[in-house]
């Protein structure tokens, strides 16, 4: 019952967020109603037992990129985002899409699903037992990702670097 | 006892809406936002098979996508501000060529 109760709450939370991210014009406002998202659904990992998983998901997600994500903000001096003609005829097909798209999601899951439960902590992924999968299964994978974040940090400072002309005149 | 689907359903709930947001939204940054939206719906669904299947390479593999939607972040925001510097906005409809 508790679960549930946990469940439901954190839900809740996680699907305002998500709709407040969608109804902020601000996109300073967007950035810190996705972080509340990501914080809830770190509860939800905790629900399910996923204790390393909800701890990457606060310090690298709520933490790491959405403070990349604020800086970049502050960094353009974002401000509020115009309507316009494109948004409109988005809009006229984006939310009923949305919502159509939920609800299917939703009935299908509940009438096909089954009715298994799961319950508080169904799965420990304690820190010692991911670190043993991460450094014996799936080493390959794990060397190939740190490829992937060297490329994506040159490639970062490559993008982001100021353009040829820009860096003679100093 | 919590059925998986609710979770499923949380996960999907969450995937609409980060693709009505890049559909409507009109900031580069906030499209941005929407497709991470996008990518932790999935990683609750991820988090909910493993749990339902006993299966931790369920969570091996959320670690997996949270460092992949990291570098593409940084990656993202470089061009974000790649854009910036050369069109002076960050509305999508007046970012329309390729070319810098």
């Amino acid at each position: 019952m508790l679960h549930l109760i946990l469940f439901l709450a954190f839900g809740v939370v996680c699907v305002a967020g998500a709709v407040n991210l969608l109804v902020q014009r601000h996109p300073i406002n967007s950035a810190l109603s996705l972080v509340v998202v990501m914080g809830s659904l770190a509860a939800e990992y905790l629900l399910l037992g996923a204790e390393f998983v909800a701890a990457v998901q606060v310090i690298v997600y709520a933490g790491a990129v959405m403070v990349l994500f604020v800086f970049v903000i502050m960094l353009l001096n974002a401000g509020e985002e115009e309507r316009t003609k494109g948004s409109r005829v988005a809009m006229i097909f984006g939310i009923p899409g949305m919502l159509v798209g939920s609800l299917l999601i939703t009935w299908v899951l509940l009438e096909h699903s089954g009715t298994q439960s799961v319950a508080v902590g169904a799965l420990p992924g304690p820190p010692k037992t991911l670190g043993w999968l991460l450094f014996h299964d799936y080493l390959l994978p794990f060397e190939v990702t740190s490829v992937l974040v060297l490329i994506a940090i040159i490639g970062a400072v490559v993008l982001a670097a100021p353009p040829e002309s820009a860096r003679r005149k100093d | 006892m919590v059925p998986v689907s609710y979770y499923l359903i949380l996960g999907g709930i969450l995937f609409a809406c980060g693709v009505a947001g890049f559909l409507i939204k009109r900031n580069l940054i906030t499209i941005f936002m929407s497709i991470e939206l996008m990518l932790n719906g999935v990683n609750l669904s991820f988090v909910a098979f493993a749990a339902q299947w006993q299966a931790l390479s369920g969570q091996v593999f959320v670690f997996f996508v949270m460092v992949v939607a990291a570098a593409e972040a940084a990656v993202g925001l470089a061009i974000i501000i790649a854009v910036y510097r050369t069109r002076e906005t960050l509305n999508v409809d007046q970012v329309n060529l390729l070319k810098l």
